[in-house]
């Protein structure tokens, strides 16, 4: 079948789609956004996590065909068209949130979208919003530290422009 | 139009690390940012799972849903009907060498008449989608005769009765039986009833370590690319490049140089990428169907896929004085290896020479083995055989503190080893051992708050979110522990790593380019070596190569060693070639001065100032000088004694641990996790920190709930569904103190970092545990029915 839908904000076709595929594999493979990850392809790990009409999701649970004339915005749609990165990104980076980073693009869409709803997290709100997305390498110390800089951050940038 | 052929990922992983030559002053000991950073934030960093050919196929592995049992016939006849598959494999199509191995060539690489674990691979397809792959290995029809697995150490220990998991005339090991490797260690006047009757207090006690798996979240994967020369690129996600290439080549048959790998993006590792998954499998399929192939575990095939870490039954006895002084240990450790020998003799070595702790213990007495099973195989993981020991004696000095009336701090104390001290193994200490310092930072460390039970949010209670308690039925305990490990490949092995460091000016600039085989798995090796040029050649750019077969070996990235050892090795090739440049300057200037040293892109005179710029002195001319760092040489241990300058260097980390119990459900959860380590130089004090997190992070798994469960030599767990890993929920504040005692022996005096909080910490938190309940908790992990049915004191 032909999926047609919207990816970080440009239209999408891919062809051929075979009915079982999920959203992830068809855009790993099919799209050429390989930035959602693979670890579980079971819904546990949320390494695949992507916007779906602006709600974050597992990927690996959504079938491919679900996505026909929808928005999906990924890990890639993140930085802005220039490639500078997004305020979260560069939090995770300067954090030291980062190790092997398998994790990381389904962190940061997670992370995004605590701030999008909730700009001054507590430590019991970032634990329970990212209880989805394991991470096997950094003890999850530096990624407290990479959503409070990223809030920190935020709630500067609107202090400022306001 | 299909989106497919707009598709434009490199299989390359050159792309990994472009934005390395960023200007930066960060040497060493500063904490620059990771030069892969960017583009792993930005979903770009190109993984092995990422790896994308136009025109590549998809392999997939059958495997065998028994632990044991005979192969009477495979029919591969319908697999090859099925639309779009275009090559079925068995052990017949195998060129070359049909076994292979890290230390004992006793694996297949495809089953030949049997199997001797659960999901062990009898045949490989390679189809044009992974979803016709999987229908076409349904096709493949296996006969077996089904037998009784060997499992428990009863069996494994009476071949006669049970059976052999490799029969004596198929045998390879070092052992003999189901034996795979065992050391035995005698020190002072061993443990004979003279001894014994020394002691004023013994304390004895049996303790079971559950089978723990790395989890790494990047999935086994990799594409191989068939050659035209009729050899065979492989893009792969592993541990050490060249050991690979040399397990591989001969099951290919062909030459080494005709099998070329280059790393692709590794996510995670942990000694479970130290032994071959699906390298051979993947060439064999390009190199058969003449097209690239890609394979991605899934998550359960991954837990078939690689090692774990072994599971343990260990007897200790420990006697001492009335004033805690220890006397005597004695002690046995019986690891299940599993199937194949993997790293097992290595992890038995380290069991045995590091398992009395980092204490001070006058006689000694040690057996360790490693058993073969019809379990799945066991090799290396983050601790590698220190961390059951740890558990063991750990759990030992708290039972004998508890029977001296002694403060656990304290009795550690008294006996902790320092600089100077003996090994069991006859061993002098020869850099510092800050044991006792440790544990006194831990525990002079602020303790957090009590529960508030007034204002209690249940998000910070055992059970948490599920609503299970609002503060009833909870209990506060507070833990202990330190444990060794040792740094680097040991035993008399020929540990060494290559680097090639080449310096040039590119745009006006010098720029010093680092090329070495080094795996980089996440630790954060590429930043340092970045920092290392920097600091010997006072440039600012750094680029770094990517990591492949055709710089000579970096060895593995693992036992604590790639900082030391390739670190070691860019250190003395930046040093080469600054040499080199300074040498240059001479013969053209005719410097006299013995004080001249690069900084900041300029040569410089210490008394006389700049000599000249570092671009002038180059010109168009590159050095480019590569160099091996070999670490002092060990000796192999005395197989009846014991006794050997075994281990290169040791590390040491202690732990306090603080938790709240239900005791009614049997939920723990862990409320702090303090670690102190000595790290002797911190290269990069943020990746240090992050290393030890990390490591805390999974012995909090192990204490409390990461284990493979087989019953029967079946795994019943194989998903991220059931095999559990801390959350962000279950993983406590870790706050970090690091000790930096240079060790003399070690470039710029470091320590290797990443293992030693994994051997320490879990021991921590067990101890906790007992200190909420007054249980025994003598097996991990802990789980609910141990706290809930266990009798305290038991
Ligand atoms: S890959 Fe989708 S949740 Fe793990
Ligand atoms: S950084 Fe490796 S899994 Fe999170």
């Amino acid at each position: 079948m032909r999926v047609t839908f919207t990816a970080n904000g440009k239209p999408v076709e891919a062809d051929d789609v075979w009915e079982g595929e999920s959203l992830l594999y068809m855009l790993r493979e099919r799209v050429g956004l390989p930035g959602s990850k693979n670890a579980c392809e079971q819904g546990e790990c949320g390494s695949c996590t992507v916007y779906l009409d602006g709600v974050p999701v597992c990927s690996c649970l959504v079938a491919a065909g679900q996505v026909q004339d929808r928005e999906v915005r990924t890990v890639e749609g993140l930085a802005d068209e220039n490639g500078e990165l997004g305020l979260v990104q560069q939090a995770f980076i300067d954090a030291g949130a980062v190790q092997c980073g398998f994790c990381t693009p389904g962190l940061l869409v997670q992370t995004d979208a605590l701030l999008e709803h909730d700009a001054q997290p507590g430590d019991d709100d970032i634990r329970e919003a990212l209880s989805g997305n394991l991470c096997r390498c950094t003890g999850y110390e530096k990624i407290m530290d990479a959503v409070r800089l990223a809030s920190a951050r935020k709630c500067a940038g609107k202090a400022a422009s306001a | 139009m299909s989106t497919r052929t707009t598709h434009t990922r490199t299989i390359q992983g050159q792309k990994n690390l472009q934005n390395i030559n960023q200007a930066s002053k960060d040497g060493i000991g500063g904490s620059p940012l990771r030069p892969d950073g960017n583009l792993k934030v930005k979903g770009e960093f190109a993984y092995s799972s990422d790896m994308w050919h136009e025109d590549m196929l998809w392999g997939m592995a059958l495997r065998s849903p028994h632990p044991r049992a005979n192969i009477l016939s495979v029919d591969i006849s319908e697999a090859l009907t099925v639309p779009g598959v275009y090559a079925v494999l068995t052990h017949k199509d195998i060129p070359g060498s049909k076994y292979y191995g890290l230390e004992i060539q006793d694996q297949p690489a495809l089953a030949i008449d049997k199997v001797r674990y659960h999901g062990e691979a009898i045949a490989l397809v390679a189809a044009d989608h992974p979803e016709t792959a999987r229908r076409a290995v349904k096709k493949i029809k296996v006969e077996y005769e089904v037998l009784t697995p060997i499992v428990t150490e009863e069996q494994c220990l009476h071949p006669e009765t049970y059976g052999y998991v490799h029969e004596p005339h198929e045998y390879k090991s070092h052992g003999h039986g189901n034996i795979c490797h065992e050391q035995k260690l005698v020190s002072g006047l061993g443990v004979t009833d003279e001894v014994r009757a020394t002691a004023d207090v013994v304390v004895s006690g049996d303790y079971e370590v559950g089978m723990q798996d790395q989890a790494f979240l990047g999935p086994e994967s990799g594409l191989a690319v068939p050659a035209e020369d009729g050899g065979v690129d492989l893009y792969i996600a592993t541990q050490w490049l060249h050991v690979d290439r040399q397990q591989m080549a001969p099951v290919l048959d062909l030459p080494e140089e005709k099998v070329r790998l280059t790393l692709a993006g590794v996510g995670g590792a942990f000694g479970g990428r130290e032994d071959l998954s699906m390298q051979i499998h993947a060439c064999l399929l390009a190199l058969h169907t003449g097209k690239p192939v890609k394979i991605v575990y899934s998550r359960d095939e991954s837990f078939f896929g690689h090692v774990h870490r072994h599971p343990a039954r260990m007897h200790y006895e420990h006697g001492a004085t009335r004033d805690g002084k220890l006397v005597y240990a004695d002690c046995r450790i019986v690891l299940d290896g599993g199937a194949y020998a993997s790293a097992s003799p290595a992890v038995v070595g380290n069991a045995a020479s590091l398992g009395h702790g980092p204490y001070v213990i006058p006689n000694v007495r040690m057996h360790a083995i490693a058993l073969y099973s019809n379990n799945p195989s066991c090799g290396a993981m983050r601790g590698f055989g220190a961390v059951q020991a740890a558990f063991g004696y750990e759990s030992q000095m708290d039972k004998l503190a508890a029977a001296l009336g002694m403060d656990p701090v304290e009795l550690r104390q008294l006996n902790a080893m320092s600089e100077g001290d003996f090994m069991p193994t006859g061993q002098q200490i020869d850099a510092p051992a800050p044991v006792a310092e440790l544990l006194q930072r831990a525990k002079d460390m602020p303790l957090p708050p009590p529960l508030d039970t007034e204002h209690l949010d249940v998000r910070q209670v055992p059970g948490a979110l599920s609503n299970t308690s609002h503060g009833e039925g909870i209990v506060r305990g507070v833990g202990y522990s330190v444990g060794i490990k040792n740094v680097g490949f040991s035993e008399g092995f020929d540990d060494y790593s290559t680097a090639r460091v080449r310096l040039e000016v590119i745009g006006g600039e010098p720029v010093a380019m680092v090329h070495t085989a080094m795996a980089e798995v996440g630790q954060g090796g590429v930043t340092v070596h970045a920092q290392i040029a920097r600091t010997e050649l006072g440039v600012e750019q750094v680029t770094i190569h990517p990591a492949n077969t055709e710089v000579g070996s970096a060895g593995s990235t693992s036992a604590s060693r790639q900082t030391y050892m390739t670190g070691g090795a860019v250190k003395l090739a930046a040093e080469a070639v600054r040499r080199a440049l300074i040498e240059k300057g001479r013969r053209r200037y005719g410097w006299t001065h013995d004080d001249i040293t690069l900084v900041g892109g300029k040569v410089v005179s210490e008394s006389a100032g700049t000599l000249v710029p570092m671009v002038d002195l180059l010109g168009d001319e590159a050095i480019d000088l590569t160099r091996e760092h070999h670490h002092r040489p060990t000796q192999p241990f005395d197989k009846e004694t014991g006794q050997g300058f075994g281990h290169v260097q040791y590390t040491f980390c202690a732990n306090r641990a603080v938790v709240d119990v239900d005791v009614e459900l049997g939920l723990v959860k862990v409320v702090e996790l303090t670690a102190v380590q000595d790290v002797g130089k911190a290269l990069n004090p943020l990746s240090v920190v992050g290393q030890i997190q990390g490591g805390c992070t999974q012995a909090l798994g192990l204490a409390v709930m990461e284990e493979i469960i087989i019953r029967d030599g079946k795994v019943r767990n194989a998903s991220f569904t059931d095999y559990l890993i801390p959350t962000i929920l279950d993983t406590p504040p870790i706050p970090v103190e690091i000790l930096e005692l240079p060790d003399p022996n070690a470039p710029y005096g470091l320590r290797g970092v990443g293992e030693a909080p994994t051997v320490s910490a879990t021991p921590s938190i067990v101890a906790a545990i007992r200190d909420a309940t007054g249980l025994a908790l003598t097996r991990i992990p802990v789980r609910p029915e141990h706290l809930t049915t266990e009798k305290p004191g038991a």
